[in-house]
């Protein structure tokens, strides 16, 4: 039913542009895969090779094992999900879905029934015969899904699905999504730029920019332990302070910064020493009193009320801009602008990374 | 003022389609006239003699089918040439599309007088080159096939540019979501394309229907010996007219005007239903939410 | 190209081609060659084809400067000659019925576009549309009724008093012929006006209006730029029109007024010299072509913008 993917050296030319750059990832059947990153960094590219639409210029592609080079889109146990879906607004629901059946010469109430049956699986029953423009976009999606899964694909590649949702209904569709990817075990790719959905969604995520995958891991790994900075930026917040590596031993350096010496995690920098100290703004506490390590004298900027935290904008010395956000559980105190106060924070959740994975 | 000017463009535009329509009304009225030319003034009393007698004109009914058969001729041709060729447009791009685009809008541009001379030309001069200039079989004889022909050769461009434009709003996706759904090329063409296309189509159709009807300078020039209606007019109207022609003119407006209303009595059926379509799905996501 | 064989398929895509090819070749390129060519040759007896007579020339094309006429124009005497002549008379009137044609179209391009209530508007169109679906000759015989000695726009306008006797409308020159090229054409101007016109923000001229300027000046700086590939393409329509009817000289035409499609017809049909027919019909086409291009080139204009 479900089937893996492996990605092995993939590259792809479009003309001397390279949108994806030696991608090798291996996707276990079953998962719900997600590739997270800006706009134009290949996301789409890489679908595409997998479906079938693009032949990728070097490198293999496997699906359940076994390489693909050559078989046309339709000859692929694959389903995309078009980034607008791509209904056929002239056909009913019902014949939107069992198209691929149509194409494959079943007769009409065989379609039919099949039709229904997937309507009912993506909570949509008894709409069969209304018009693709009499729904709504949460709907649509849903009718996208049932019309993929009608081929049984072992692999389903979604691009984007949500991005034309509103918000509300875009954490509604989170939720379905991964309630009809675990109900029919088919192997889910799925793309977005959106880090919440990616991360909420996922098994597991690969970070994407200009062309390369900069990190494959869950989405804890991602956020509490990015490898560079780019990753680190994509999928939140930062404090960051530039510095170089002092002293280092046992994954843990100390990192002189114009702002003082901080000990953090040493990421992994190759030769270099020159490098970004990254720390989530979360991760911070502001105090009256200096601590013993990792504190930085600020002074208060604006503070803003984001309703479930608090995020205090505050600057050192030398004018650098820092946040950081406290917790409102109905008591936090909130400091006064102008204040002069000490920001520190937990050398275990401080990392010193390398830049972006990038192209020279 | 503002008022005052708007006033003014309202006055302006009932001006304007009076003067586009009077003389449309004035030549039907002429049909009712009793009198031997085809006039509204003096008016000496109504008939509808120019009506039987329009029937009885061999001739004029000779031309009209003759017209009706072209006509249709022309716009089956035109329809699938220029439905092909919108769909090769869309499909190139850079100094090609450039290339072909402009050869094929240039088409509309050309004369009708050169392009009857040159179709005429062409197939005669082959004709000859082919059989020698006695007996020369059909295609290569002047005749409405080569009418056809010429009209073609501009009204397909006509077609080309109503389907290109609904083109435009082809989502390529779809046919991408078809091939990946393991439909066929045929069977994109058919289920997808094709029917996306066909409101661009049938008004191709109706345009190249009607620009056949109307055309002459093509005609003129490569009909041999045979009517059409609009080169019979001409004749009619350089000779001794009567009003049999107004007769004919007000049936021809009246189709016009039925069609006209059909069509739009139509439109809005549409409109309406796609509006209560598209207040479901508004709906239906409020509820969701 | 690669993108059409993947869309659809190899044997659609030659289907297509070939298509495309019979009406671009077959139906268009190779006639006008063929034109071309035979614009050149004699005017021979059948026999004499060829012959040894039958050899390539500017003959055709030298008999434009045959016969002079003399004529008198803003009091200057001139000898020219008469199918120079026709051409010229030909352009020039061509020219008026387009400018006409635009000073008349404009106003209600603007109105249709941007001030008319939008639920009236395809009503509106629809009237509009009716005497274009009613066959060019019919409205040019239209004209001829209403025109006539004896016909109703004397009759009206002797009713009202503004004048005494009938006019001769009909033989007044070019007025017949410019009064019925308006007439039939001006809807060729209106809608890619109304087209370009449309596809204005509307905040754009509240904007300037806002800023206070008047409403000619909105009309100069910003409808009349925005819309002028528009223009630019009813222009074209229009003057091409005008330039190759034969059908409204021929019905409104006057004992003065020659038009040069009336004379390529005579030739053609009269004559039966289809060789000189060719090369006068050639002179219009590349005429005309040489005309509109440099036009467009002083407007700045791409042939692309035209028929959008
Ligand atoms: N057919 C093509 N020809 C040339 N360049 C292309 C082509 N398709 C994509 N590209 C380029 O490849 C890069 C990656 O494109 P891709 O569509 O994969 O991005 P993406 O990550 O999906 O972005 P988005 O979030 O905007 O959809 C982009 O810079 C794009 O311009
Ligand atoms: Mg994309």
């Amino acid at each position: 039913m479900s089937a893996g993917i492996d990605l092995e050296n993939v590259c792809c030319d479009f003309g001397t542009f390279r949108a994806v750059d030696n991608a090798n990832v291996s996707i276990k059947p079953g998962e719900f895969f997600s590739f997270l990153g800006p706009s134009g960094c290949g996301k789409t590219t890489i679908l595409r090779m997998v479906s079938g639409f693009i032949e990728p210029t070097e490198g293999v592609i496997r699906i359940g094992g076994k390489d693909v080079k050559g078989q046309r889109p339709n000859q692929r146990p694959t389903a995309l999900i078009f980034q607008n879906l791509a209904l056929f607004p002239l056909m009913p629901i019902w014949e939107n879905i069992s198209f691929g059946l149509e194409v494959r010469g079943v007769d009409k109430a065989t379609r039919r029934a099949k039709a229904e049956e997937l309507l009912k699986l993506v909570d949509l029953p008894g709409a069969g015969d209304k018009m693709v423009s009499q729904l709504s976009g949460g709907q649509k999606q849903r009718v996208a899904i049932a019309r993929a899964l009608a081929v049984e694909p072992s692999v389903m590649l979604l691009d984007e699905p949500l991005s034309a949702l509103d918000l509300k209904l875009r954490q509604h569709m989170r939720a379905e999504l991964r309630a009809i990817q675990r109900r029919t075990g088919v192997t889910f790719i799925y793309i977005t730029h959106d880090q919440g959905e990616a991360l909420a969604m996922s098994d597991r995520v690969g970070v994407m920019s200009q062309g390369r995958i900069q990190q494959i891991a869950d989405p804890r790994e991602i956020y509490n332990n990015p490898v560079n900075g780019f990753v680190a930026s994509f999928v939140g917040e930062n404090n960051i302070f530039e510095g170089e590596v002092q002293t280092a031993a046992s994954g843990m350096a100390s990192f002189s910064t114009p702002h003082g010496t901080f000990r953090a995690r040493l990421g992994d920098l190759g030769d270099k020493k020159h490098a970004k100290l990254y720390v989530r703004p979360e991760h911070t506490l502001l105090s009256t009193a200096a601590t013993v390590e990792n504190a930085v004298l600020v002074t208060i900027g604006d503070v803003s009320f984001e309703g479930n935290f608090i995020a205090v904008h505050a600057s050192t010395e030398s004018g650098a801009h820092l946040t950081s956000e406290i917790r409102n559980d109905g008591s936090a105190t909130v400091p006064e602008k102008g204040a002069r106060m000490f920001m520190s924070f937990d050398p275990a959740r401080a990392s010193i990374l390398p830049d972006a994975n990038v192209r020279a | 003022m503002h008022k005052f000017r708007q006033n003014l463009a309202h006055l302006y535009t009932v001006l304007f389609v009076l003067y586009l329509l009077t003389p449309l009304v004035v030549m039907s009225g002429a049909a009712f006239n009793d009198s031997k030319l085809p006039s509204i003034v003096p008016w000496k009393g109504w008939t509808l003699m120019w009506f039987g007698e329009m029937i009885s004109d061999q001739r004029m009914m000779l031309a009209f089918a003759n017209t009706l058969w072209v006509a249709v001729a022309v716009a089956g041709i035109s329809i699938i040439v220029g439905t092909a060729s919108a769909i090769l447009i869309n499909s190139v791009s850079g100094r090609a599309r450039t290339a072909l685009y402009g050869m094929m809008i240039s088409t509309i541009l050309i004369p009708g007088v050169v392009i009857g001379i040159s179709t005429m030309i062409m197939w005669t001069k082959l004709g000859g080159a082919l059989f020698g200039p006695e007996g020369k079989p059909w295609p290569f004889i002047p005749g409405l096939h080569l009418s056809i022909l010429g009209q073609v050769s501009y009204i397909a461009a006509m077609v080309m540019l109503l389907v290109l434009a609904r083109l435009q709003s082809f989502d390529a996706g779809l046919e991408e979501a078809a091939l990946d759904l393991g439909a066929s090329h045929a069977q994109v063409m058919r289920r997808i394309l094709l029917p996306h296309l066909y409101p661009a189509i049938g008004a191709g159709g109706a345009v190249a229907f009607f620009q056949s009807i109307e055309n002459f300078n093509v005609t003129q020039f490569t009909r041999g010996g045979a009517d059409t209606l609009t080169v019979y007019v001409f004749s009619k109207v350089r000779s001794g007219i009567t009003p049999t022609i107004n007769a004919l003119a007000f049936l021809l407006i009246c189709v016009t005007l039925v069609l006209a209303i059909i069509y739009e009595v139509n439109r809005r059926r549409r409109a309406r239903i796609e509006a209560a379509r598209q207040a479901e799905a508004r709906r239906a996501e409020e509820a969701l939410l | 190209m690669q993108d059409m064989l993947r869309r659809y398929g190899f044997g659609l895509t030659l289907a297509m081609c070939l298509l495309v090819t019979f009406w671009l070749v077959v139906l268009v390129i190779v006639p006008n060659i063929t034109l071309f060519e035979q614009s050149f040759r004699p005017y021979l007896p059948v026999v004499e084809i060829g012959g040894p007579r039958d050899t390539y020339s500017f003959a055709n094309y030298l008999k434009v400067f045959d016969g002079n006429v003399d004529k008198s124009l803003f009091g200057i005497s001139f000898s020219i000659p008469v199918h120079v002549y026709t051409f010229g008379l030909t352009i020039f009137y061509s020219m008026l019925v387009t400018l006409i044609c635009f000073a008349m179209a404009y106003p209600l391009a603007y109105y249709m576009a941007k001030i008319v209530n939008p639920r009236s508007l395809p009503t509106l169109i629809l009237l509009l549309f009716i005497p274009l679906w009613v066959s060019e000759v019919l409205r040019a015989f239209a004209w001829w009724i209403i025109l006539a000695f004896k016909g109703p726009l004397n009759a009206l306008l002797m009713g009202l008093g503004l004048i005494e006797d009938p006019i001769r409308w009909t033989n007044m020159g070019y007025t017949g012929v410019v009064v019925g090229l308006i007439y039939t054409y001006v809807l060729f101007m209106l809608f890619p006006i109304y087209n370009g016109v449309q596809s204005l923000d509307t905040n754009q001229i509240e904007a300037a209006e806002d800023l206070g300027a008047p409403w000619w000046k909105i009309h100069w700086r910003i409808v009349l730029p925005h819309s002028k590939p528009g223009i630019a393409s009813g222009s074209v329509m229009v003057f091409m029109l005008s330039a190759g009817s034969l059908l409204v000289p021929s019905i409104l035409g006057s004992t003065t007024s020659q038009w040069f499609t009336q004379t390529i017809d005579q030739w053609f049909k009269d004559a039966l010299d289809w060789n000189t027919a060719s090369a006068y019909a050639f002179l219009l086409l590349l005429l005309c072509t040489v005309f509109v291009s440099v036009a467009m080139w002083l407007f700045k204009v791409k042939l692309s913008d035209i028929a959008k």
